[in-house]
């Protein structure tokens, strides 16, 4: 058996899909379930020939359905499982991670949006934004990062196994089909060599000792018989979110200090919103930027702070307004105007960007 | 004097009388296989998931790593813990609605793939938690909720014959019989031949069983028992259906 896969830190050039297979392997992770659906494939593609070298397993299953609910089983088990998605399939797996939010289990997912709705397009989009923070018959209890790059892509793949396994709620890695195929240098580092640590894994399932005599067995269950126990429950996982929300959030602003016009984008989207500020404060323009890395939980608070002195907002986003709710419930009561630059399922460059901006000012 | 019944010793005595209506066939299918358990003595290898449907009120059944799962999604979750850890004994415990209707793909194709897992399923050709609708092994002009004039297999198709579909897509390796709570010592042999069959790492293992329920058939007893004994074996053919050829010795 092969030792770490990754030695120390490396340059490399390769698709973001291929980072994803790499971050995985580089987090200890020891099985992939999936199911085909493009723009996500050669995740499993280069798990399925990285990982029988370093004793780690794969299952392709007969849906997403199926890839969500033995991935939960893999976590069950005590494993650090994951799958990966876009589209109709991430509508399948809907009803595993509402599963794994009442269960607490800490599934990883890594979502390559492409476009919607239905089948629409295999290439790209931000339209998934809404389903993977909110979807299923739940309150959201997730935790999302979108991405931008493939350094992220690789930085917080790993980071997300171990936000789950630390906080216990399912975790979700938000790319695009952009990232998914396209070629980018990044590093790929040890873990170890950036002081992280990978969290201790344990079986929900599975246990030492004989149950009933060493111990009590463990029964899991997701029903409950009376509204009020339920809302119990119910209430305890929003308290155990909520608690540690402030510990996960996370966001970055450009240029906002003094913005009159703030640009609020997220994933591959802040890469056009961050040159579009750049041209637009070469030119004397007073334009920043925020954006949000975590979806779920949202900044609600440092976002509501910096658009306090600004004159407008422009959320910038390739889905029809999909983030643009999320902003409009953070800072519910502020009087600052929105407008949305929205192009469901298609790119976004920093030139239109800047030209949409600038007819605005 | 109050004589307690034996029970396994797999059950959990604590949550002993169990979940389910008077008469219904769970209780006895569960006896099966808590015996079994014991005689295979792997208690403390088994992981135990349930459905939804009346099966998931054996949550707390037993003395044994247990999780509930979703309608039809207990296949998938137990498949799940055995590509993880192979070392461990996994059961799917489910209803007619779960393995054959919402959860059908993930039977065939987990029989398919010959995982090495058992499943469990149990018959009584109604959907029985949500009211006693038709489910796909309610028999010919049998009335239910959904077909309160009789089922017309014109329109609604004949009841799945479960076992001999996973016998026909498994290979060398599995093993699927029929048992029913009308022999609870033939079905006990069928379901540790089939946990045997997982011990052994030989393939998939199924095995259906036709049991009452009462509440939704609304019979007394001896109708009750009269359906199980003499109206469903004459669709459902009880016995071994496939076992793995003996090793030679």
């Amino acid at each position: 058996m092969a030792d770490k896969p990754i030695q120390g830190e490396k340059r490399v050039f390769m698709t973001g899909n291929e980072v994803v297979a790499w971050a995985a392997l580089a987090a200890e992770a020891d099985i992939m379930y999936g199911y085909p659906i493009t723009p996500q494939n050669e995740v499993m593609h280069y798990w399925t020939r990285l990982a029988p070298k370093y004793g780690k397993r794969f299952l392709q299953t007969e849906d997403e359905i199926s890839a969500g609910f033995t991935t939960c089983g893999g976590v069950l088990a005590g494993k650090r499982a994951f799958t990966a998605t876009a589209g109709p399939g991430n509508t399948l797996m809907q009803e595993s991670m509402s599963m794994a939010e009442m269960m607490r289990i800490p599934t990883v997912l890594v979502v390559q949006q492409r476009g919607g709705p239905s089948t629409a397009t295999v290439i790209y989009s931000q339209q998934e934004v809404t389903m993977t923070c909110y979807g299923g018959n739940g309150e959201g209890l997730r935790i999302v990062y979108s991405t931008g790059s493939h350094q992220e892509l690789y930085d917080y793949t790993i980071k997300a196994f171990n936000t789950a396994w630390k906080y216990r709620f399912p975790t979700f890695v938000l790319g695009d089909g952009y990232q998914a195929k396209m070629r980018e240098s990044l590093y790929l580092y040890d873990p170890a060599l950036k002081g992280i640590k990978m969290e201790t894994t344990t079986p929900y399932l599975g246990l030492e000792g004989m149950p009933g005599v060493d111990r009590d067995p463990s029964h899991l269950r997701n029903t409950y018989n009376t509204e009020e126990e339920l809302y119990e429950v119910v209430s305890d996982l929003v308290a155990a979110y909520e608690k540690i929300a402030p510990e996960v959030v996370e966001y970055q602003t450009f240029n906002t200090d003094d913005a009159e016009v703030i640009i609020i984008a997220h994933g591959v989207v802040t890469r056009a919103a961050q040159a579009a500020v750049k041209t637009l404060r070469s030119q004397g323009l007073k334009v920043g930027h925020f954006r949000p890395v975590t979806l779920r939980p949202f900044a609600a608070q440092q976002l509501r702070d910096i658009v306090k002195k600004a004159k407008k907002l422009v959320v910038v986003e390739s889905a029809q307004g999909q983030l643009m709710k999320l902003v409009k419930d953070a800072i519910y009561g502020e009087t600052v105007p929105i407008e949305g630059y929205l192009k469901p399922g298609q790119g976004i460059t920093g030139e239109e960007i800047v030209e949409y901006i600038k007819k605005g000012m | 004097m109050t004589k307690v019944p034996n029970m396994p010793k797999s059950w959990r005595v604590e949550t002993k009388p169990h979940k389910f209506c008077p008469g219904c066939g769970h209780g006895l299918v569960l006896k099966a296989l808590g015996e079994a358990i014991d005689e295979l003595g792997i208690q403390d290898r088994v992981v135990f998931g349930c459905d939804i449907g009346c099966s998931l009120l054996s949550w707390d059944f037993f003395n044994v790593d247990s999780v509930q799962t979703h309608h039809g999604r207990t296949t998938p979750v137990v498949t799940g813990v055995k590509r993880a850890r192979p070392e461990l004994i996994c059961i799917a415990y489910m209803g007619d609605g779960g393995g054959y209707a919402i959860g059908s793909q993930h039977l065939v194709n987990a029989a398919a793939r010959n995982e090495k897992v058992t499943a469990i399923l149990v018959n009584n050709c109604n959907y029985g938690m949500t009211g006693g609708q038709m489910a796909p092994t309610t028999l010919p002009q049998m009335k239910t909720e959904t077909t309160p004039y009789g089922r017309d297999p014109e329109q609604t198709g004949y009841p799945t014959q479960g076992p001999e579909m996973v016998a026909a897509i498994t290979r060398e390796g599995s093993y699927v019989a029929r048992g029913t709570v009308a022999n609870v010592r033939q079905l006990k042999g069928f379901i540790k031949k089939a946990l045997q069959n997982q011990i052994e790492g030989n393939g998939f293992s199924f095995v259906e069983a036709l049991s009452g329920c009462p509440t939704n058939w609304s019979t007394n007893a001896k109708d009750t028992w009269a359906f199980i004994e003499e109206t469903m074996p004459k669709y459902f053919k009880v016995g071994e259906i496939k076992a793995p050829a003996k090793k030679e010795e």
